[in-house]
């Protein structure tokens, strides 16, 4: 861990705010990504029938 | 074009409440922000120009969503899109009719709401002027929103939300001239600013604001 | 001759994007992880900010692509508009939420960059104003998009939108620029490369070479981001198509 100083909050807190918001959109993204592709497989096994 | 403008204005003028809604408000707003900061005079007149300005701002939003609603509900839009007039130059009286109705009176009624706020004596006057410049661009710029938002079943909260940020260049010219003429500092650059948005506006936006209706009538 | 526009083939784009995706979602993790890590925890502090000077390996990227995303829409846009593409149209749509993102995470760090350095969380200050105003921008194009039910029409509509906005969010850039001259520093990024000049204000070296590794991660998750929340899109609208079809028997 490197020496923070007194912005140690400061620079952890902007780091944990952007990561977590990286990272919420990414998720998000793949869930919606997943969801769709089953659901889009689903209609499509039920469409050829 | 002037039949339809005539038409338009006609049943704004029936229908009441086309211009008196807007006006009171325009009222009620400047109320309300007198409520909100206080009645001390330096501060009122101080920060008059910007409230003036953002309040016929709003008052000029709140009845965007009627520009094409009405005409959309009884089908007379689809007529007028299939008349010989060029779309955008119906959508261009539309434009001149809402500010005349709506924009029209708020310049009028600035002034006024100025002696209310305490604005300085020079500010009476480049207030007026500086409305009278930039709410067609208002009127242009909302028209373009509500063709946006035409088809839409709740399309007033997305309307302000796309018409908002439009308004921004205009709304900052437009306060500042009146900030300056209130100060009594030279007001030339951001009135030909402002003037300039509003050439740009007229000119070009007509034919975004007939593109998109013209999808949305598909 | 292969074109590009070969991948306004959905069936294209999803094949090839599918064999991309994997490439570039490694890299750019591998160049966020590298940039990050060499900038948190290997770059010295700097004389006048302390330590809040790491927060620039996070606020420069995503203001970078904050913008360019942006950009990136109004292309896709354009072609939606002029070819009739609907992969582009999807793209402009997939673009839009991380366009916002980035934009909040410039705006978050700034702000809490400007706390112990300006005193301040917020000025009104022309790259923060216009920063807010383009995140309104995004708010309503994304809304724009979930409004209108047909497809077809909302990406037209909302690639004039892209238009119309990208005008006057570089109005409203030079508005506020008249309307209040700014406490944020000028792009100095750009300069770090330059030569000759103002020492004081260049970023120097040590801080630069990080920073270019966290933009190209930054660049490379916008693209990775783009290319599956487009396959999202087609498959998306696919399945409508499906489900209206078989509604109609």
């Amino acid at each position: 861990m490197p020496e923070l100083g007194k912005y140690a909050a400061t620079v952890l807190s902007a780091y944990g705010v952007s990561l977590l918001l990286l990272l919420a959109l990414t998720g998000v993204s793949l869930w919606r990504a997943r969801r769709v592709r089953a659901e889009l497989a689903e209609v499509e096994a039920r469409t050829k029938k | 074009m002037i039949a339809l403008l005539r038409r338009d204005l006609t049943l704004a003028l029936r229908a009441g409440g086309g211009f008196g809604l807007g006006l009171a408000f325009y009222l009620i707003l400047v109320a309300l922000v007198a409520f909100g900061v206080g009645p001390e005079g330096a501060l009122l007149a101080r920060i008059a120009p910007g409230i003036l300005w953002v309040g016929a701002l709003l008052a000029c939003l709140l009845s965007l969503d009627r520009i094409f609603a009405l005409d959309r509900e009884d089908g007379s839009l689809e007529l007028l899109a299939t008349a010989p007039l060029p779309l955008e130059g119906i959508v261009t009286m539309k434009a001149l009719a809402h500010w005349i109705t709506t924009g029209l009176p708020l310049v009028v009624a600035a002034p006024l709401l100025g002696l209310m706020l305490n604005l300085p004596g020079p500010g009476f006057a480049w207030l007026f002027v500086s409305l009278l410049i930039g709410t067609p661009a208002l009127s242009v710029l909302g028209t373009f929103g509500a063709a946006l938002t035409v088809g839409l079943k709740r399309g007033g909260l997305l309307l302000s939300l796309i018409v908002l940020p439009l308004y921004v260049p205009t709304l900052i010219f437009g306060a500042e001239v009146a900030r300056r003429g209130a100060e009594g500092l030279a007001v030339q650059t951001p009135l030909l600013l402002l003037a300039g948005i509003t050439c740009g506006t007229l000119a070009l936006l007509p034919f975004a604001s007939a593109a998109v209706l013209r999808v949305n009538l598909r | 001759m292969r074109s590009l526009w070969e991948y306004a083939n959905p069936k294209k784009f999803i094949e090839t994007s599918q064999r991309v995706l994997p490439a570039v979602t490694w890299a750019s993790v591998a160049c966020l992880v590298v940039g990050l890590i060499w900038g948190f925890f290997f770059t010295p502090e700097d004389y006048r900010q302390g330590s809040t000077v790491k927060i620039i390996y996070l606020h420069v990227p995503s203001a970078l692509m904050a913008i360019n995303a942006w950009f990136m829409m109004l292309l896709a846009s354009l072609i939606w508009l002029i070819r009739r593409h609907h992969v582009s149209a999807l793209a402009a749509r997939a673009a839009a939420p991380i366009g916002a993102v980035m934009t909040m995470i410039a705006l978050a760090t700034g702000a809490i960059w400007g706390q112990p350095m300006w005193g301040t969380w917020w000025v009104w200050d022309p790259r923060l104003t216009s920063f807010l105003i383009l995140f309104l921008f995004y708010l309503g194009y994304i809304a724009l998009w979930a409004a209108v039910e047909d497809d077809d029409t909302a990406a037209d509509l909302t690639s004039i939108l892209c238009i119309v906005g990208s005008v006057f969010a570089v109005l409203s850039r030079y508005a506020v620029n008249f309307w209040n001259q700014g406490l944020h520093q000028g792009a100095s990024v750009m300069r770090a490369g330059a030569l000759a000049g103002d020492t004081e204000e260049r970023v120097s070296n040590v801080f630069a070479l990080p920073l270019f590794v966290c933009i190209a991660g930054f660049v490379l998750l916008f693209v990775a981001l783009v290319l599956l929340r487009t396959q999202t899109e087609i498959r998306a609208r696919r399945m409508r198509a499906l489900v209206a079809r078989e509604r109609r028997g």
